[in-house]
């Protein structure tokens, strides 16, 4: 550690910041400090370059997109130019989807992250058995796609599928339900969907956050004589905090933009009725006559739905009691 | 008192206090690995089967094999499937792995801003960006291109977070120890930082070649012949017939299924290390 003292010269620097390791003569430090600079921006460079031209200058074209009309590739500027926007106003399919997606979004996310934190905590015991076991069966769904398990779930939930045949064996139903044929049962198969292929890529992230709460207060609650369900709800939650933030808001985007279940779990029907916003934006921009223009304001309603909800988020998340 | 009982007994003795835990856990599992047996079973019975709820393995996986590769071009799709997951990937860890160190290790206040609005990226839905992309594609003529659904998944805000975090742990003096001993800045990138970023490299690894293998929306918005049409469409077009044929369709989503759980399988140890190092 003998070249640490000299190149350090004792003296703190910033995070990141290089050392200089000429001492007290300025020039070349200087110059090899730019250089470093220059360095450092030719790294980074190609990601920010590809996300400008792959993301931000789509999102000014779509903006650009959504206030002109036309079929096809023959677009003009809309005249009244919110005449898009005007129309999304009294499209029931498009308030439809947007029903459905926020459905799935809070009737789903909520129960998704407690479930995830509840077993990222049972796993996170130090006495547990089978701990490796555990970890990789609950993960195990993240590893399939998401078309993959769409037709999984459409093959157990079809009518004369497994999922009605155990229930009538056990005596629960007499006759089978049409699951994917009816609006509300069919919500609710993707939900349980959702649910079988995303709570264990929350879990994964909750372990991880888990590995930084202080054990010491976990002992300390213990010690005080507070029970495992209290000492979860008060003492380790709130560590969690940051964690729940970052979760909720991968799930919110991810829900808003929830495409292929609707598309192979249940083709958004039946009529539309589980339909999610992205499948209709989807139908609209690419499929039969193509209304790019329209697609593009209705992209825009998703964009700032997103935006909003992340920014109340971090709000909430932000706040520290 | 429970935990004075248990306290004096000795470890790994049974205890009341732990069955609810363990119910609970045992239910959650059979509940994640029920769906995943079920594809596996019914993909070696008949479709008669599958409907009457068989769940022994059947003696049908060649017939289902021979009926599902003579309906469709299953080698077609799975190479481009691999083409595409195996690309994005190589590219996607060299730009964010690249980008990410230079974010942490060069850092000044104006790298700072250019993170922060790389992370507002991660905000943007890509519905929101779909409609322009494809127009920016099909305009410089590479609708059908596979180039066209790797590019825009190479760099991406998570990937270029996971390694700027990671490097966060990652000793400054040993690249100053590096530098003094000569090694160019480059160098000291690819033979000191990625050598000891293994788990790191694994964890994006596994991320990004299982949502690129997955990818299902832009695959099918971007390649609309189906000579290079990926697993995922190849399998959701087998519900678009007339009758499903459940014993041949499980059986394709077990073959789609498959390089991704083995993958995730082989480099789970790692991913797990990855995601803690980047998180902590």
């Amino acid at each position: 550690m003998a070249t640490e003292a000299i190149v350090t010269g004792g003296k703190r620097r910033l995070r990141g910041s290089p050392r200089n390791p000429y001492q007290g003569r300025k020039r070349p430090w200087l110059h090899t400090q730019r250089r470093w600079n220059l360095t450092g921006w030719t790294f980074l460079i190609p990601a920010a370059a590809l996300i400008t031209l792959m993301s931000f200058v789509p999102m000014i074209q779509a903006l650009f997109l959504s206030f002109q009309t036309g079929r096809g590739s023959r677009l003009t500027w809309a005249d009244p130019f919110w005449l898009n926007f005007e129309r999304m106003m009294g499209d029931e399919i498009f308030k439809l989807t947007v029903f459905n997606t926020f459905f799935y979004l809070i009737i789903q996310v909520p129960i998704m992250l407690v479930l995830a934190m509840i077993l990222a905590n049972l796993l996170n015991d130090p006495k547990l058995k089978f701990k490796a076991f555990w970890r990789t069966v609950i993960f195990l769904p993240c590893a399939v796609s998401l078309v993959s398990y769409s037709l999984v779930f459409r093959t157990l939930f079809a009518t004369d599928g497994f999922v009605n045949d155990t229930f009538m064996a056990l005596g629960l139903m007499d006759q089978p339900v049409n699951w994917l044929g009816g609006g509300w049962t069919a919500r609710l198969v993707i939900i349980i969907g959702l649910l079988w292929r995303w709570t264990g890529y929350n879990m994964i992230f909750f372990l991880a956050a888990l590995q930084n709460v202080d054990y010491s207060t976990l002992e300390a609650a213990r010690v005080d004589g507070a029970s495992s369900l209290k000492t979860f709800w008060f003492v380790t939650v709130p560590q969690l905090r940051p964690m729940i933030v970052l979760t909720a808001i991968m799930s919110i985007n991810g829900t808003l933009q929830l495409f292929d279940e609707s598309w192979s779990l249940t083709n958004g029907g039946p009529a539309y009725q589980s339909m999610s916003m992205s499948h209709y934006l989807y139908e609209l921009s690419f499929l039969k006559n193509p209304n790019v223009g329209y697609g593009a304001a209705i992209s825009y309603v998703i964009l700032i739905m997103v935006a909003v909800l992340a920014f109340i988020q971090m709000k909430v998340g932000d706040k520290r009691d | 008192m429970t935990s004075a009982t248990s306290s004096t007994r000795k470890r790994g003795r049974f205890s009341w206090r732990r069955v609810p835990g363990y119910a609970f856990l045992s239910l959650f599992a059979l509940f994640s690995i029920f769906p995943l047996f079920f594809m596996v079973v019914s993909a070696t019975n008949t479709t008669k089967d599958v409907l009457a709820s068989r769940l022994l393995p059947g003696t049908h996986l060649v017939e289902n094999f021979r009926s599902l590769f003579g309906a469709q071009d299953v080698g077609a799709a799975m190479l481009s499937s691999a083409l595409i997951a195996v690309g994005t990937t190589v590219l996607a860890l060299a730009v964010c792995s690249v980008a990410g160190y230079g974010f942490e290790v060069y850092h000044s206040r104006g790298k700072d801003i250019v993170m922060a609005i790389i992370m507002l990226a991660m905000m943007i839905p890509f519905a929101a960006v779909m409609i322009p992309l494809f127009r920016l594609f099909a305009d410089v003529g590479m609708v059908n291109s596979l180039f066209a659904v790797i590019i825009p998944a190479i760099s991406t805000p998570l990937l270029i977070l996971l390694f700027r975090q990671a490097s966060r742990s990652f000793p400054h003096e040993i690249i100053e120890a590096a530098r003094i001993d000569g090694l160019r800045e480059l160098s000291i990138f690819i033979r000191i930082y990625a050598p000891t970023m293994k788990s790191t490299f694994a964890a994006a690894a596994v991320i990004t070649f299982m949502t690129s293998w997955n990818n299902f929306l832009w695959p099918r918005v971007i390649l609309l012949d189906n000579a290079v049409q990926t697993m995922p469409m190849l399998i959701a077009n087998l519900t678009a017939g007339y009758v499903t044929d459940y014993g041949v369709l499980m059986l394709a989503v077990l073959l789609t299924s498959l390089p991704t759980i083995i993958v995730f399988l082989v480099l789970q140890r790692a991913f797990a290390q990855g995601i803690t190092g980047a998180i902590k």
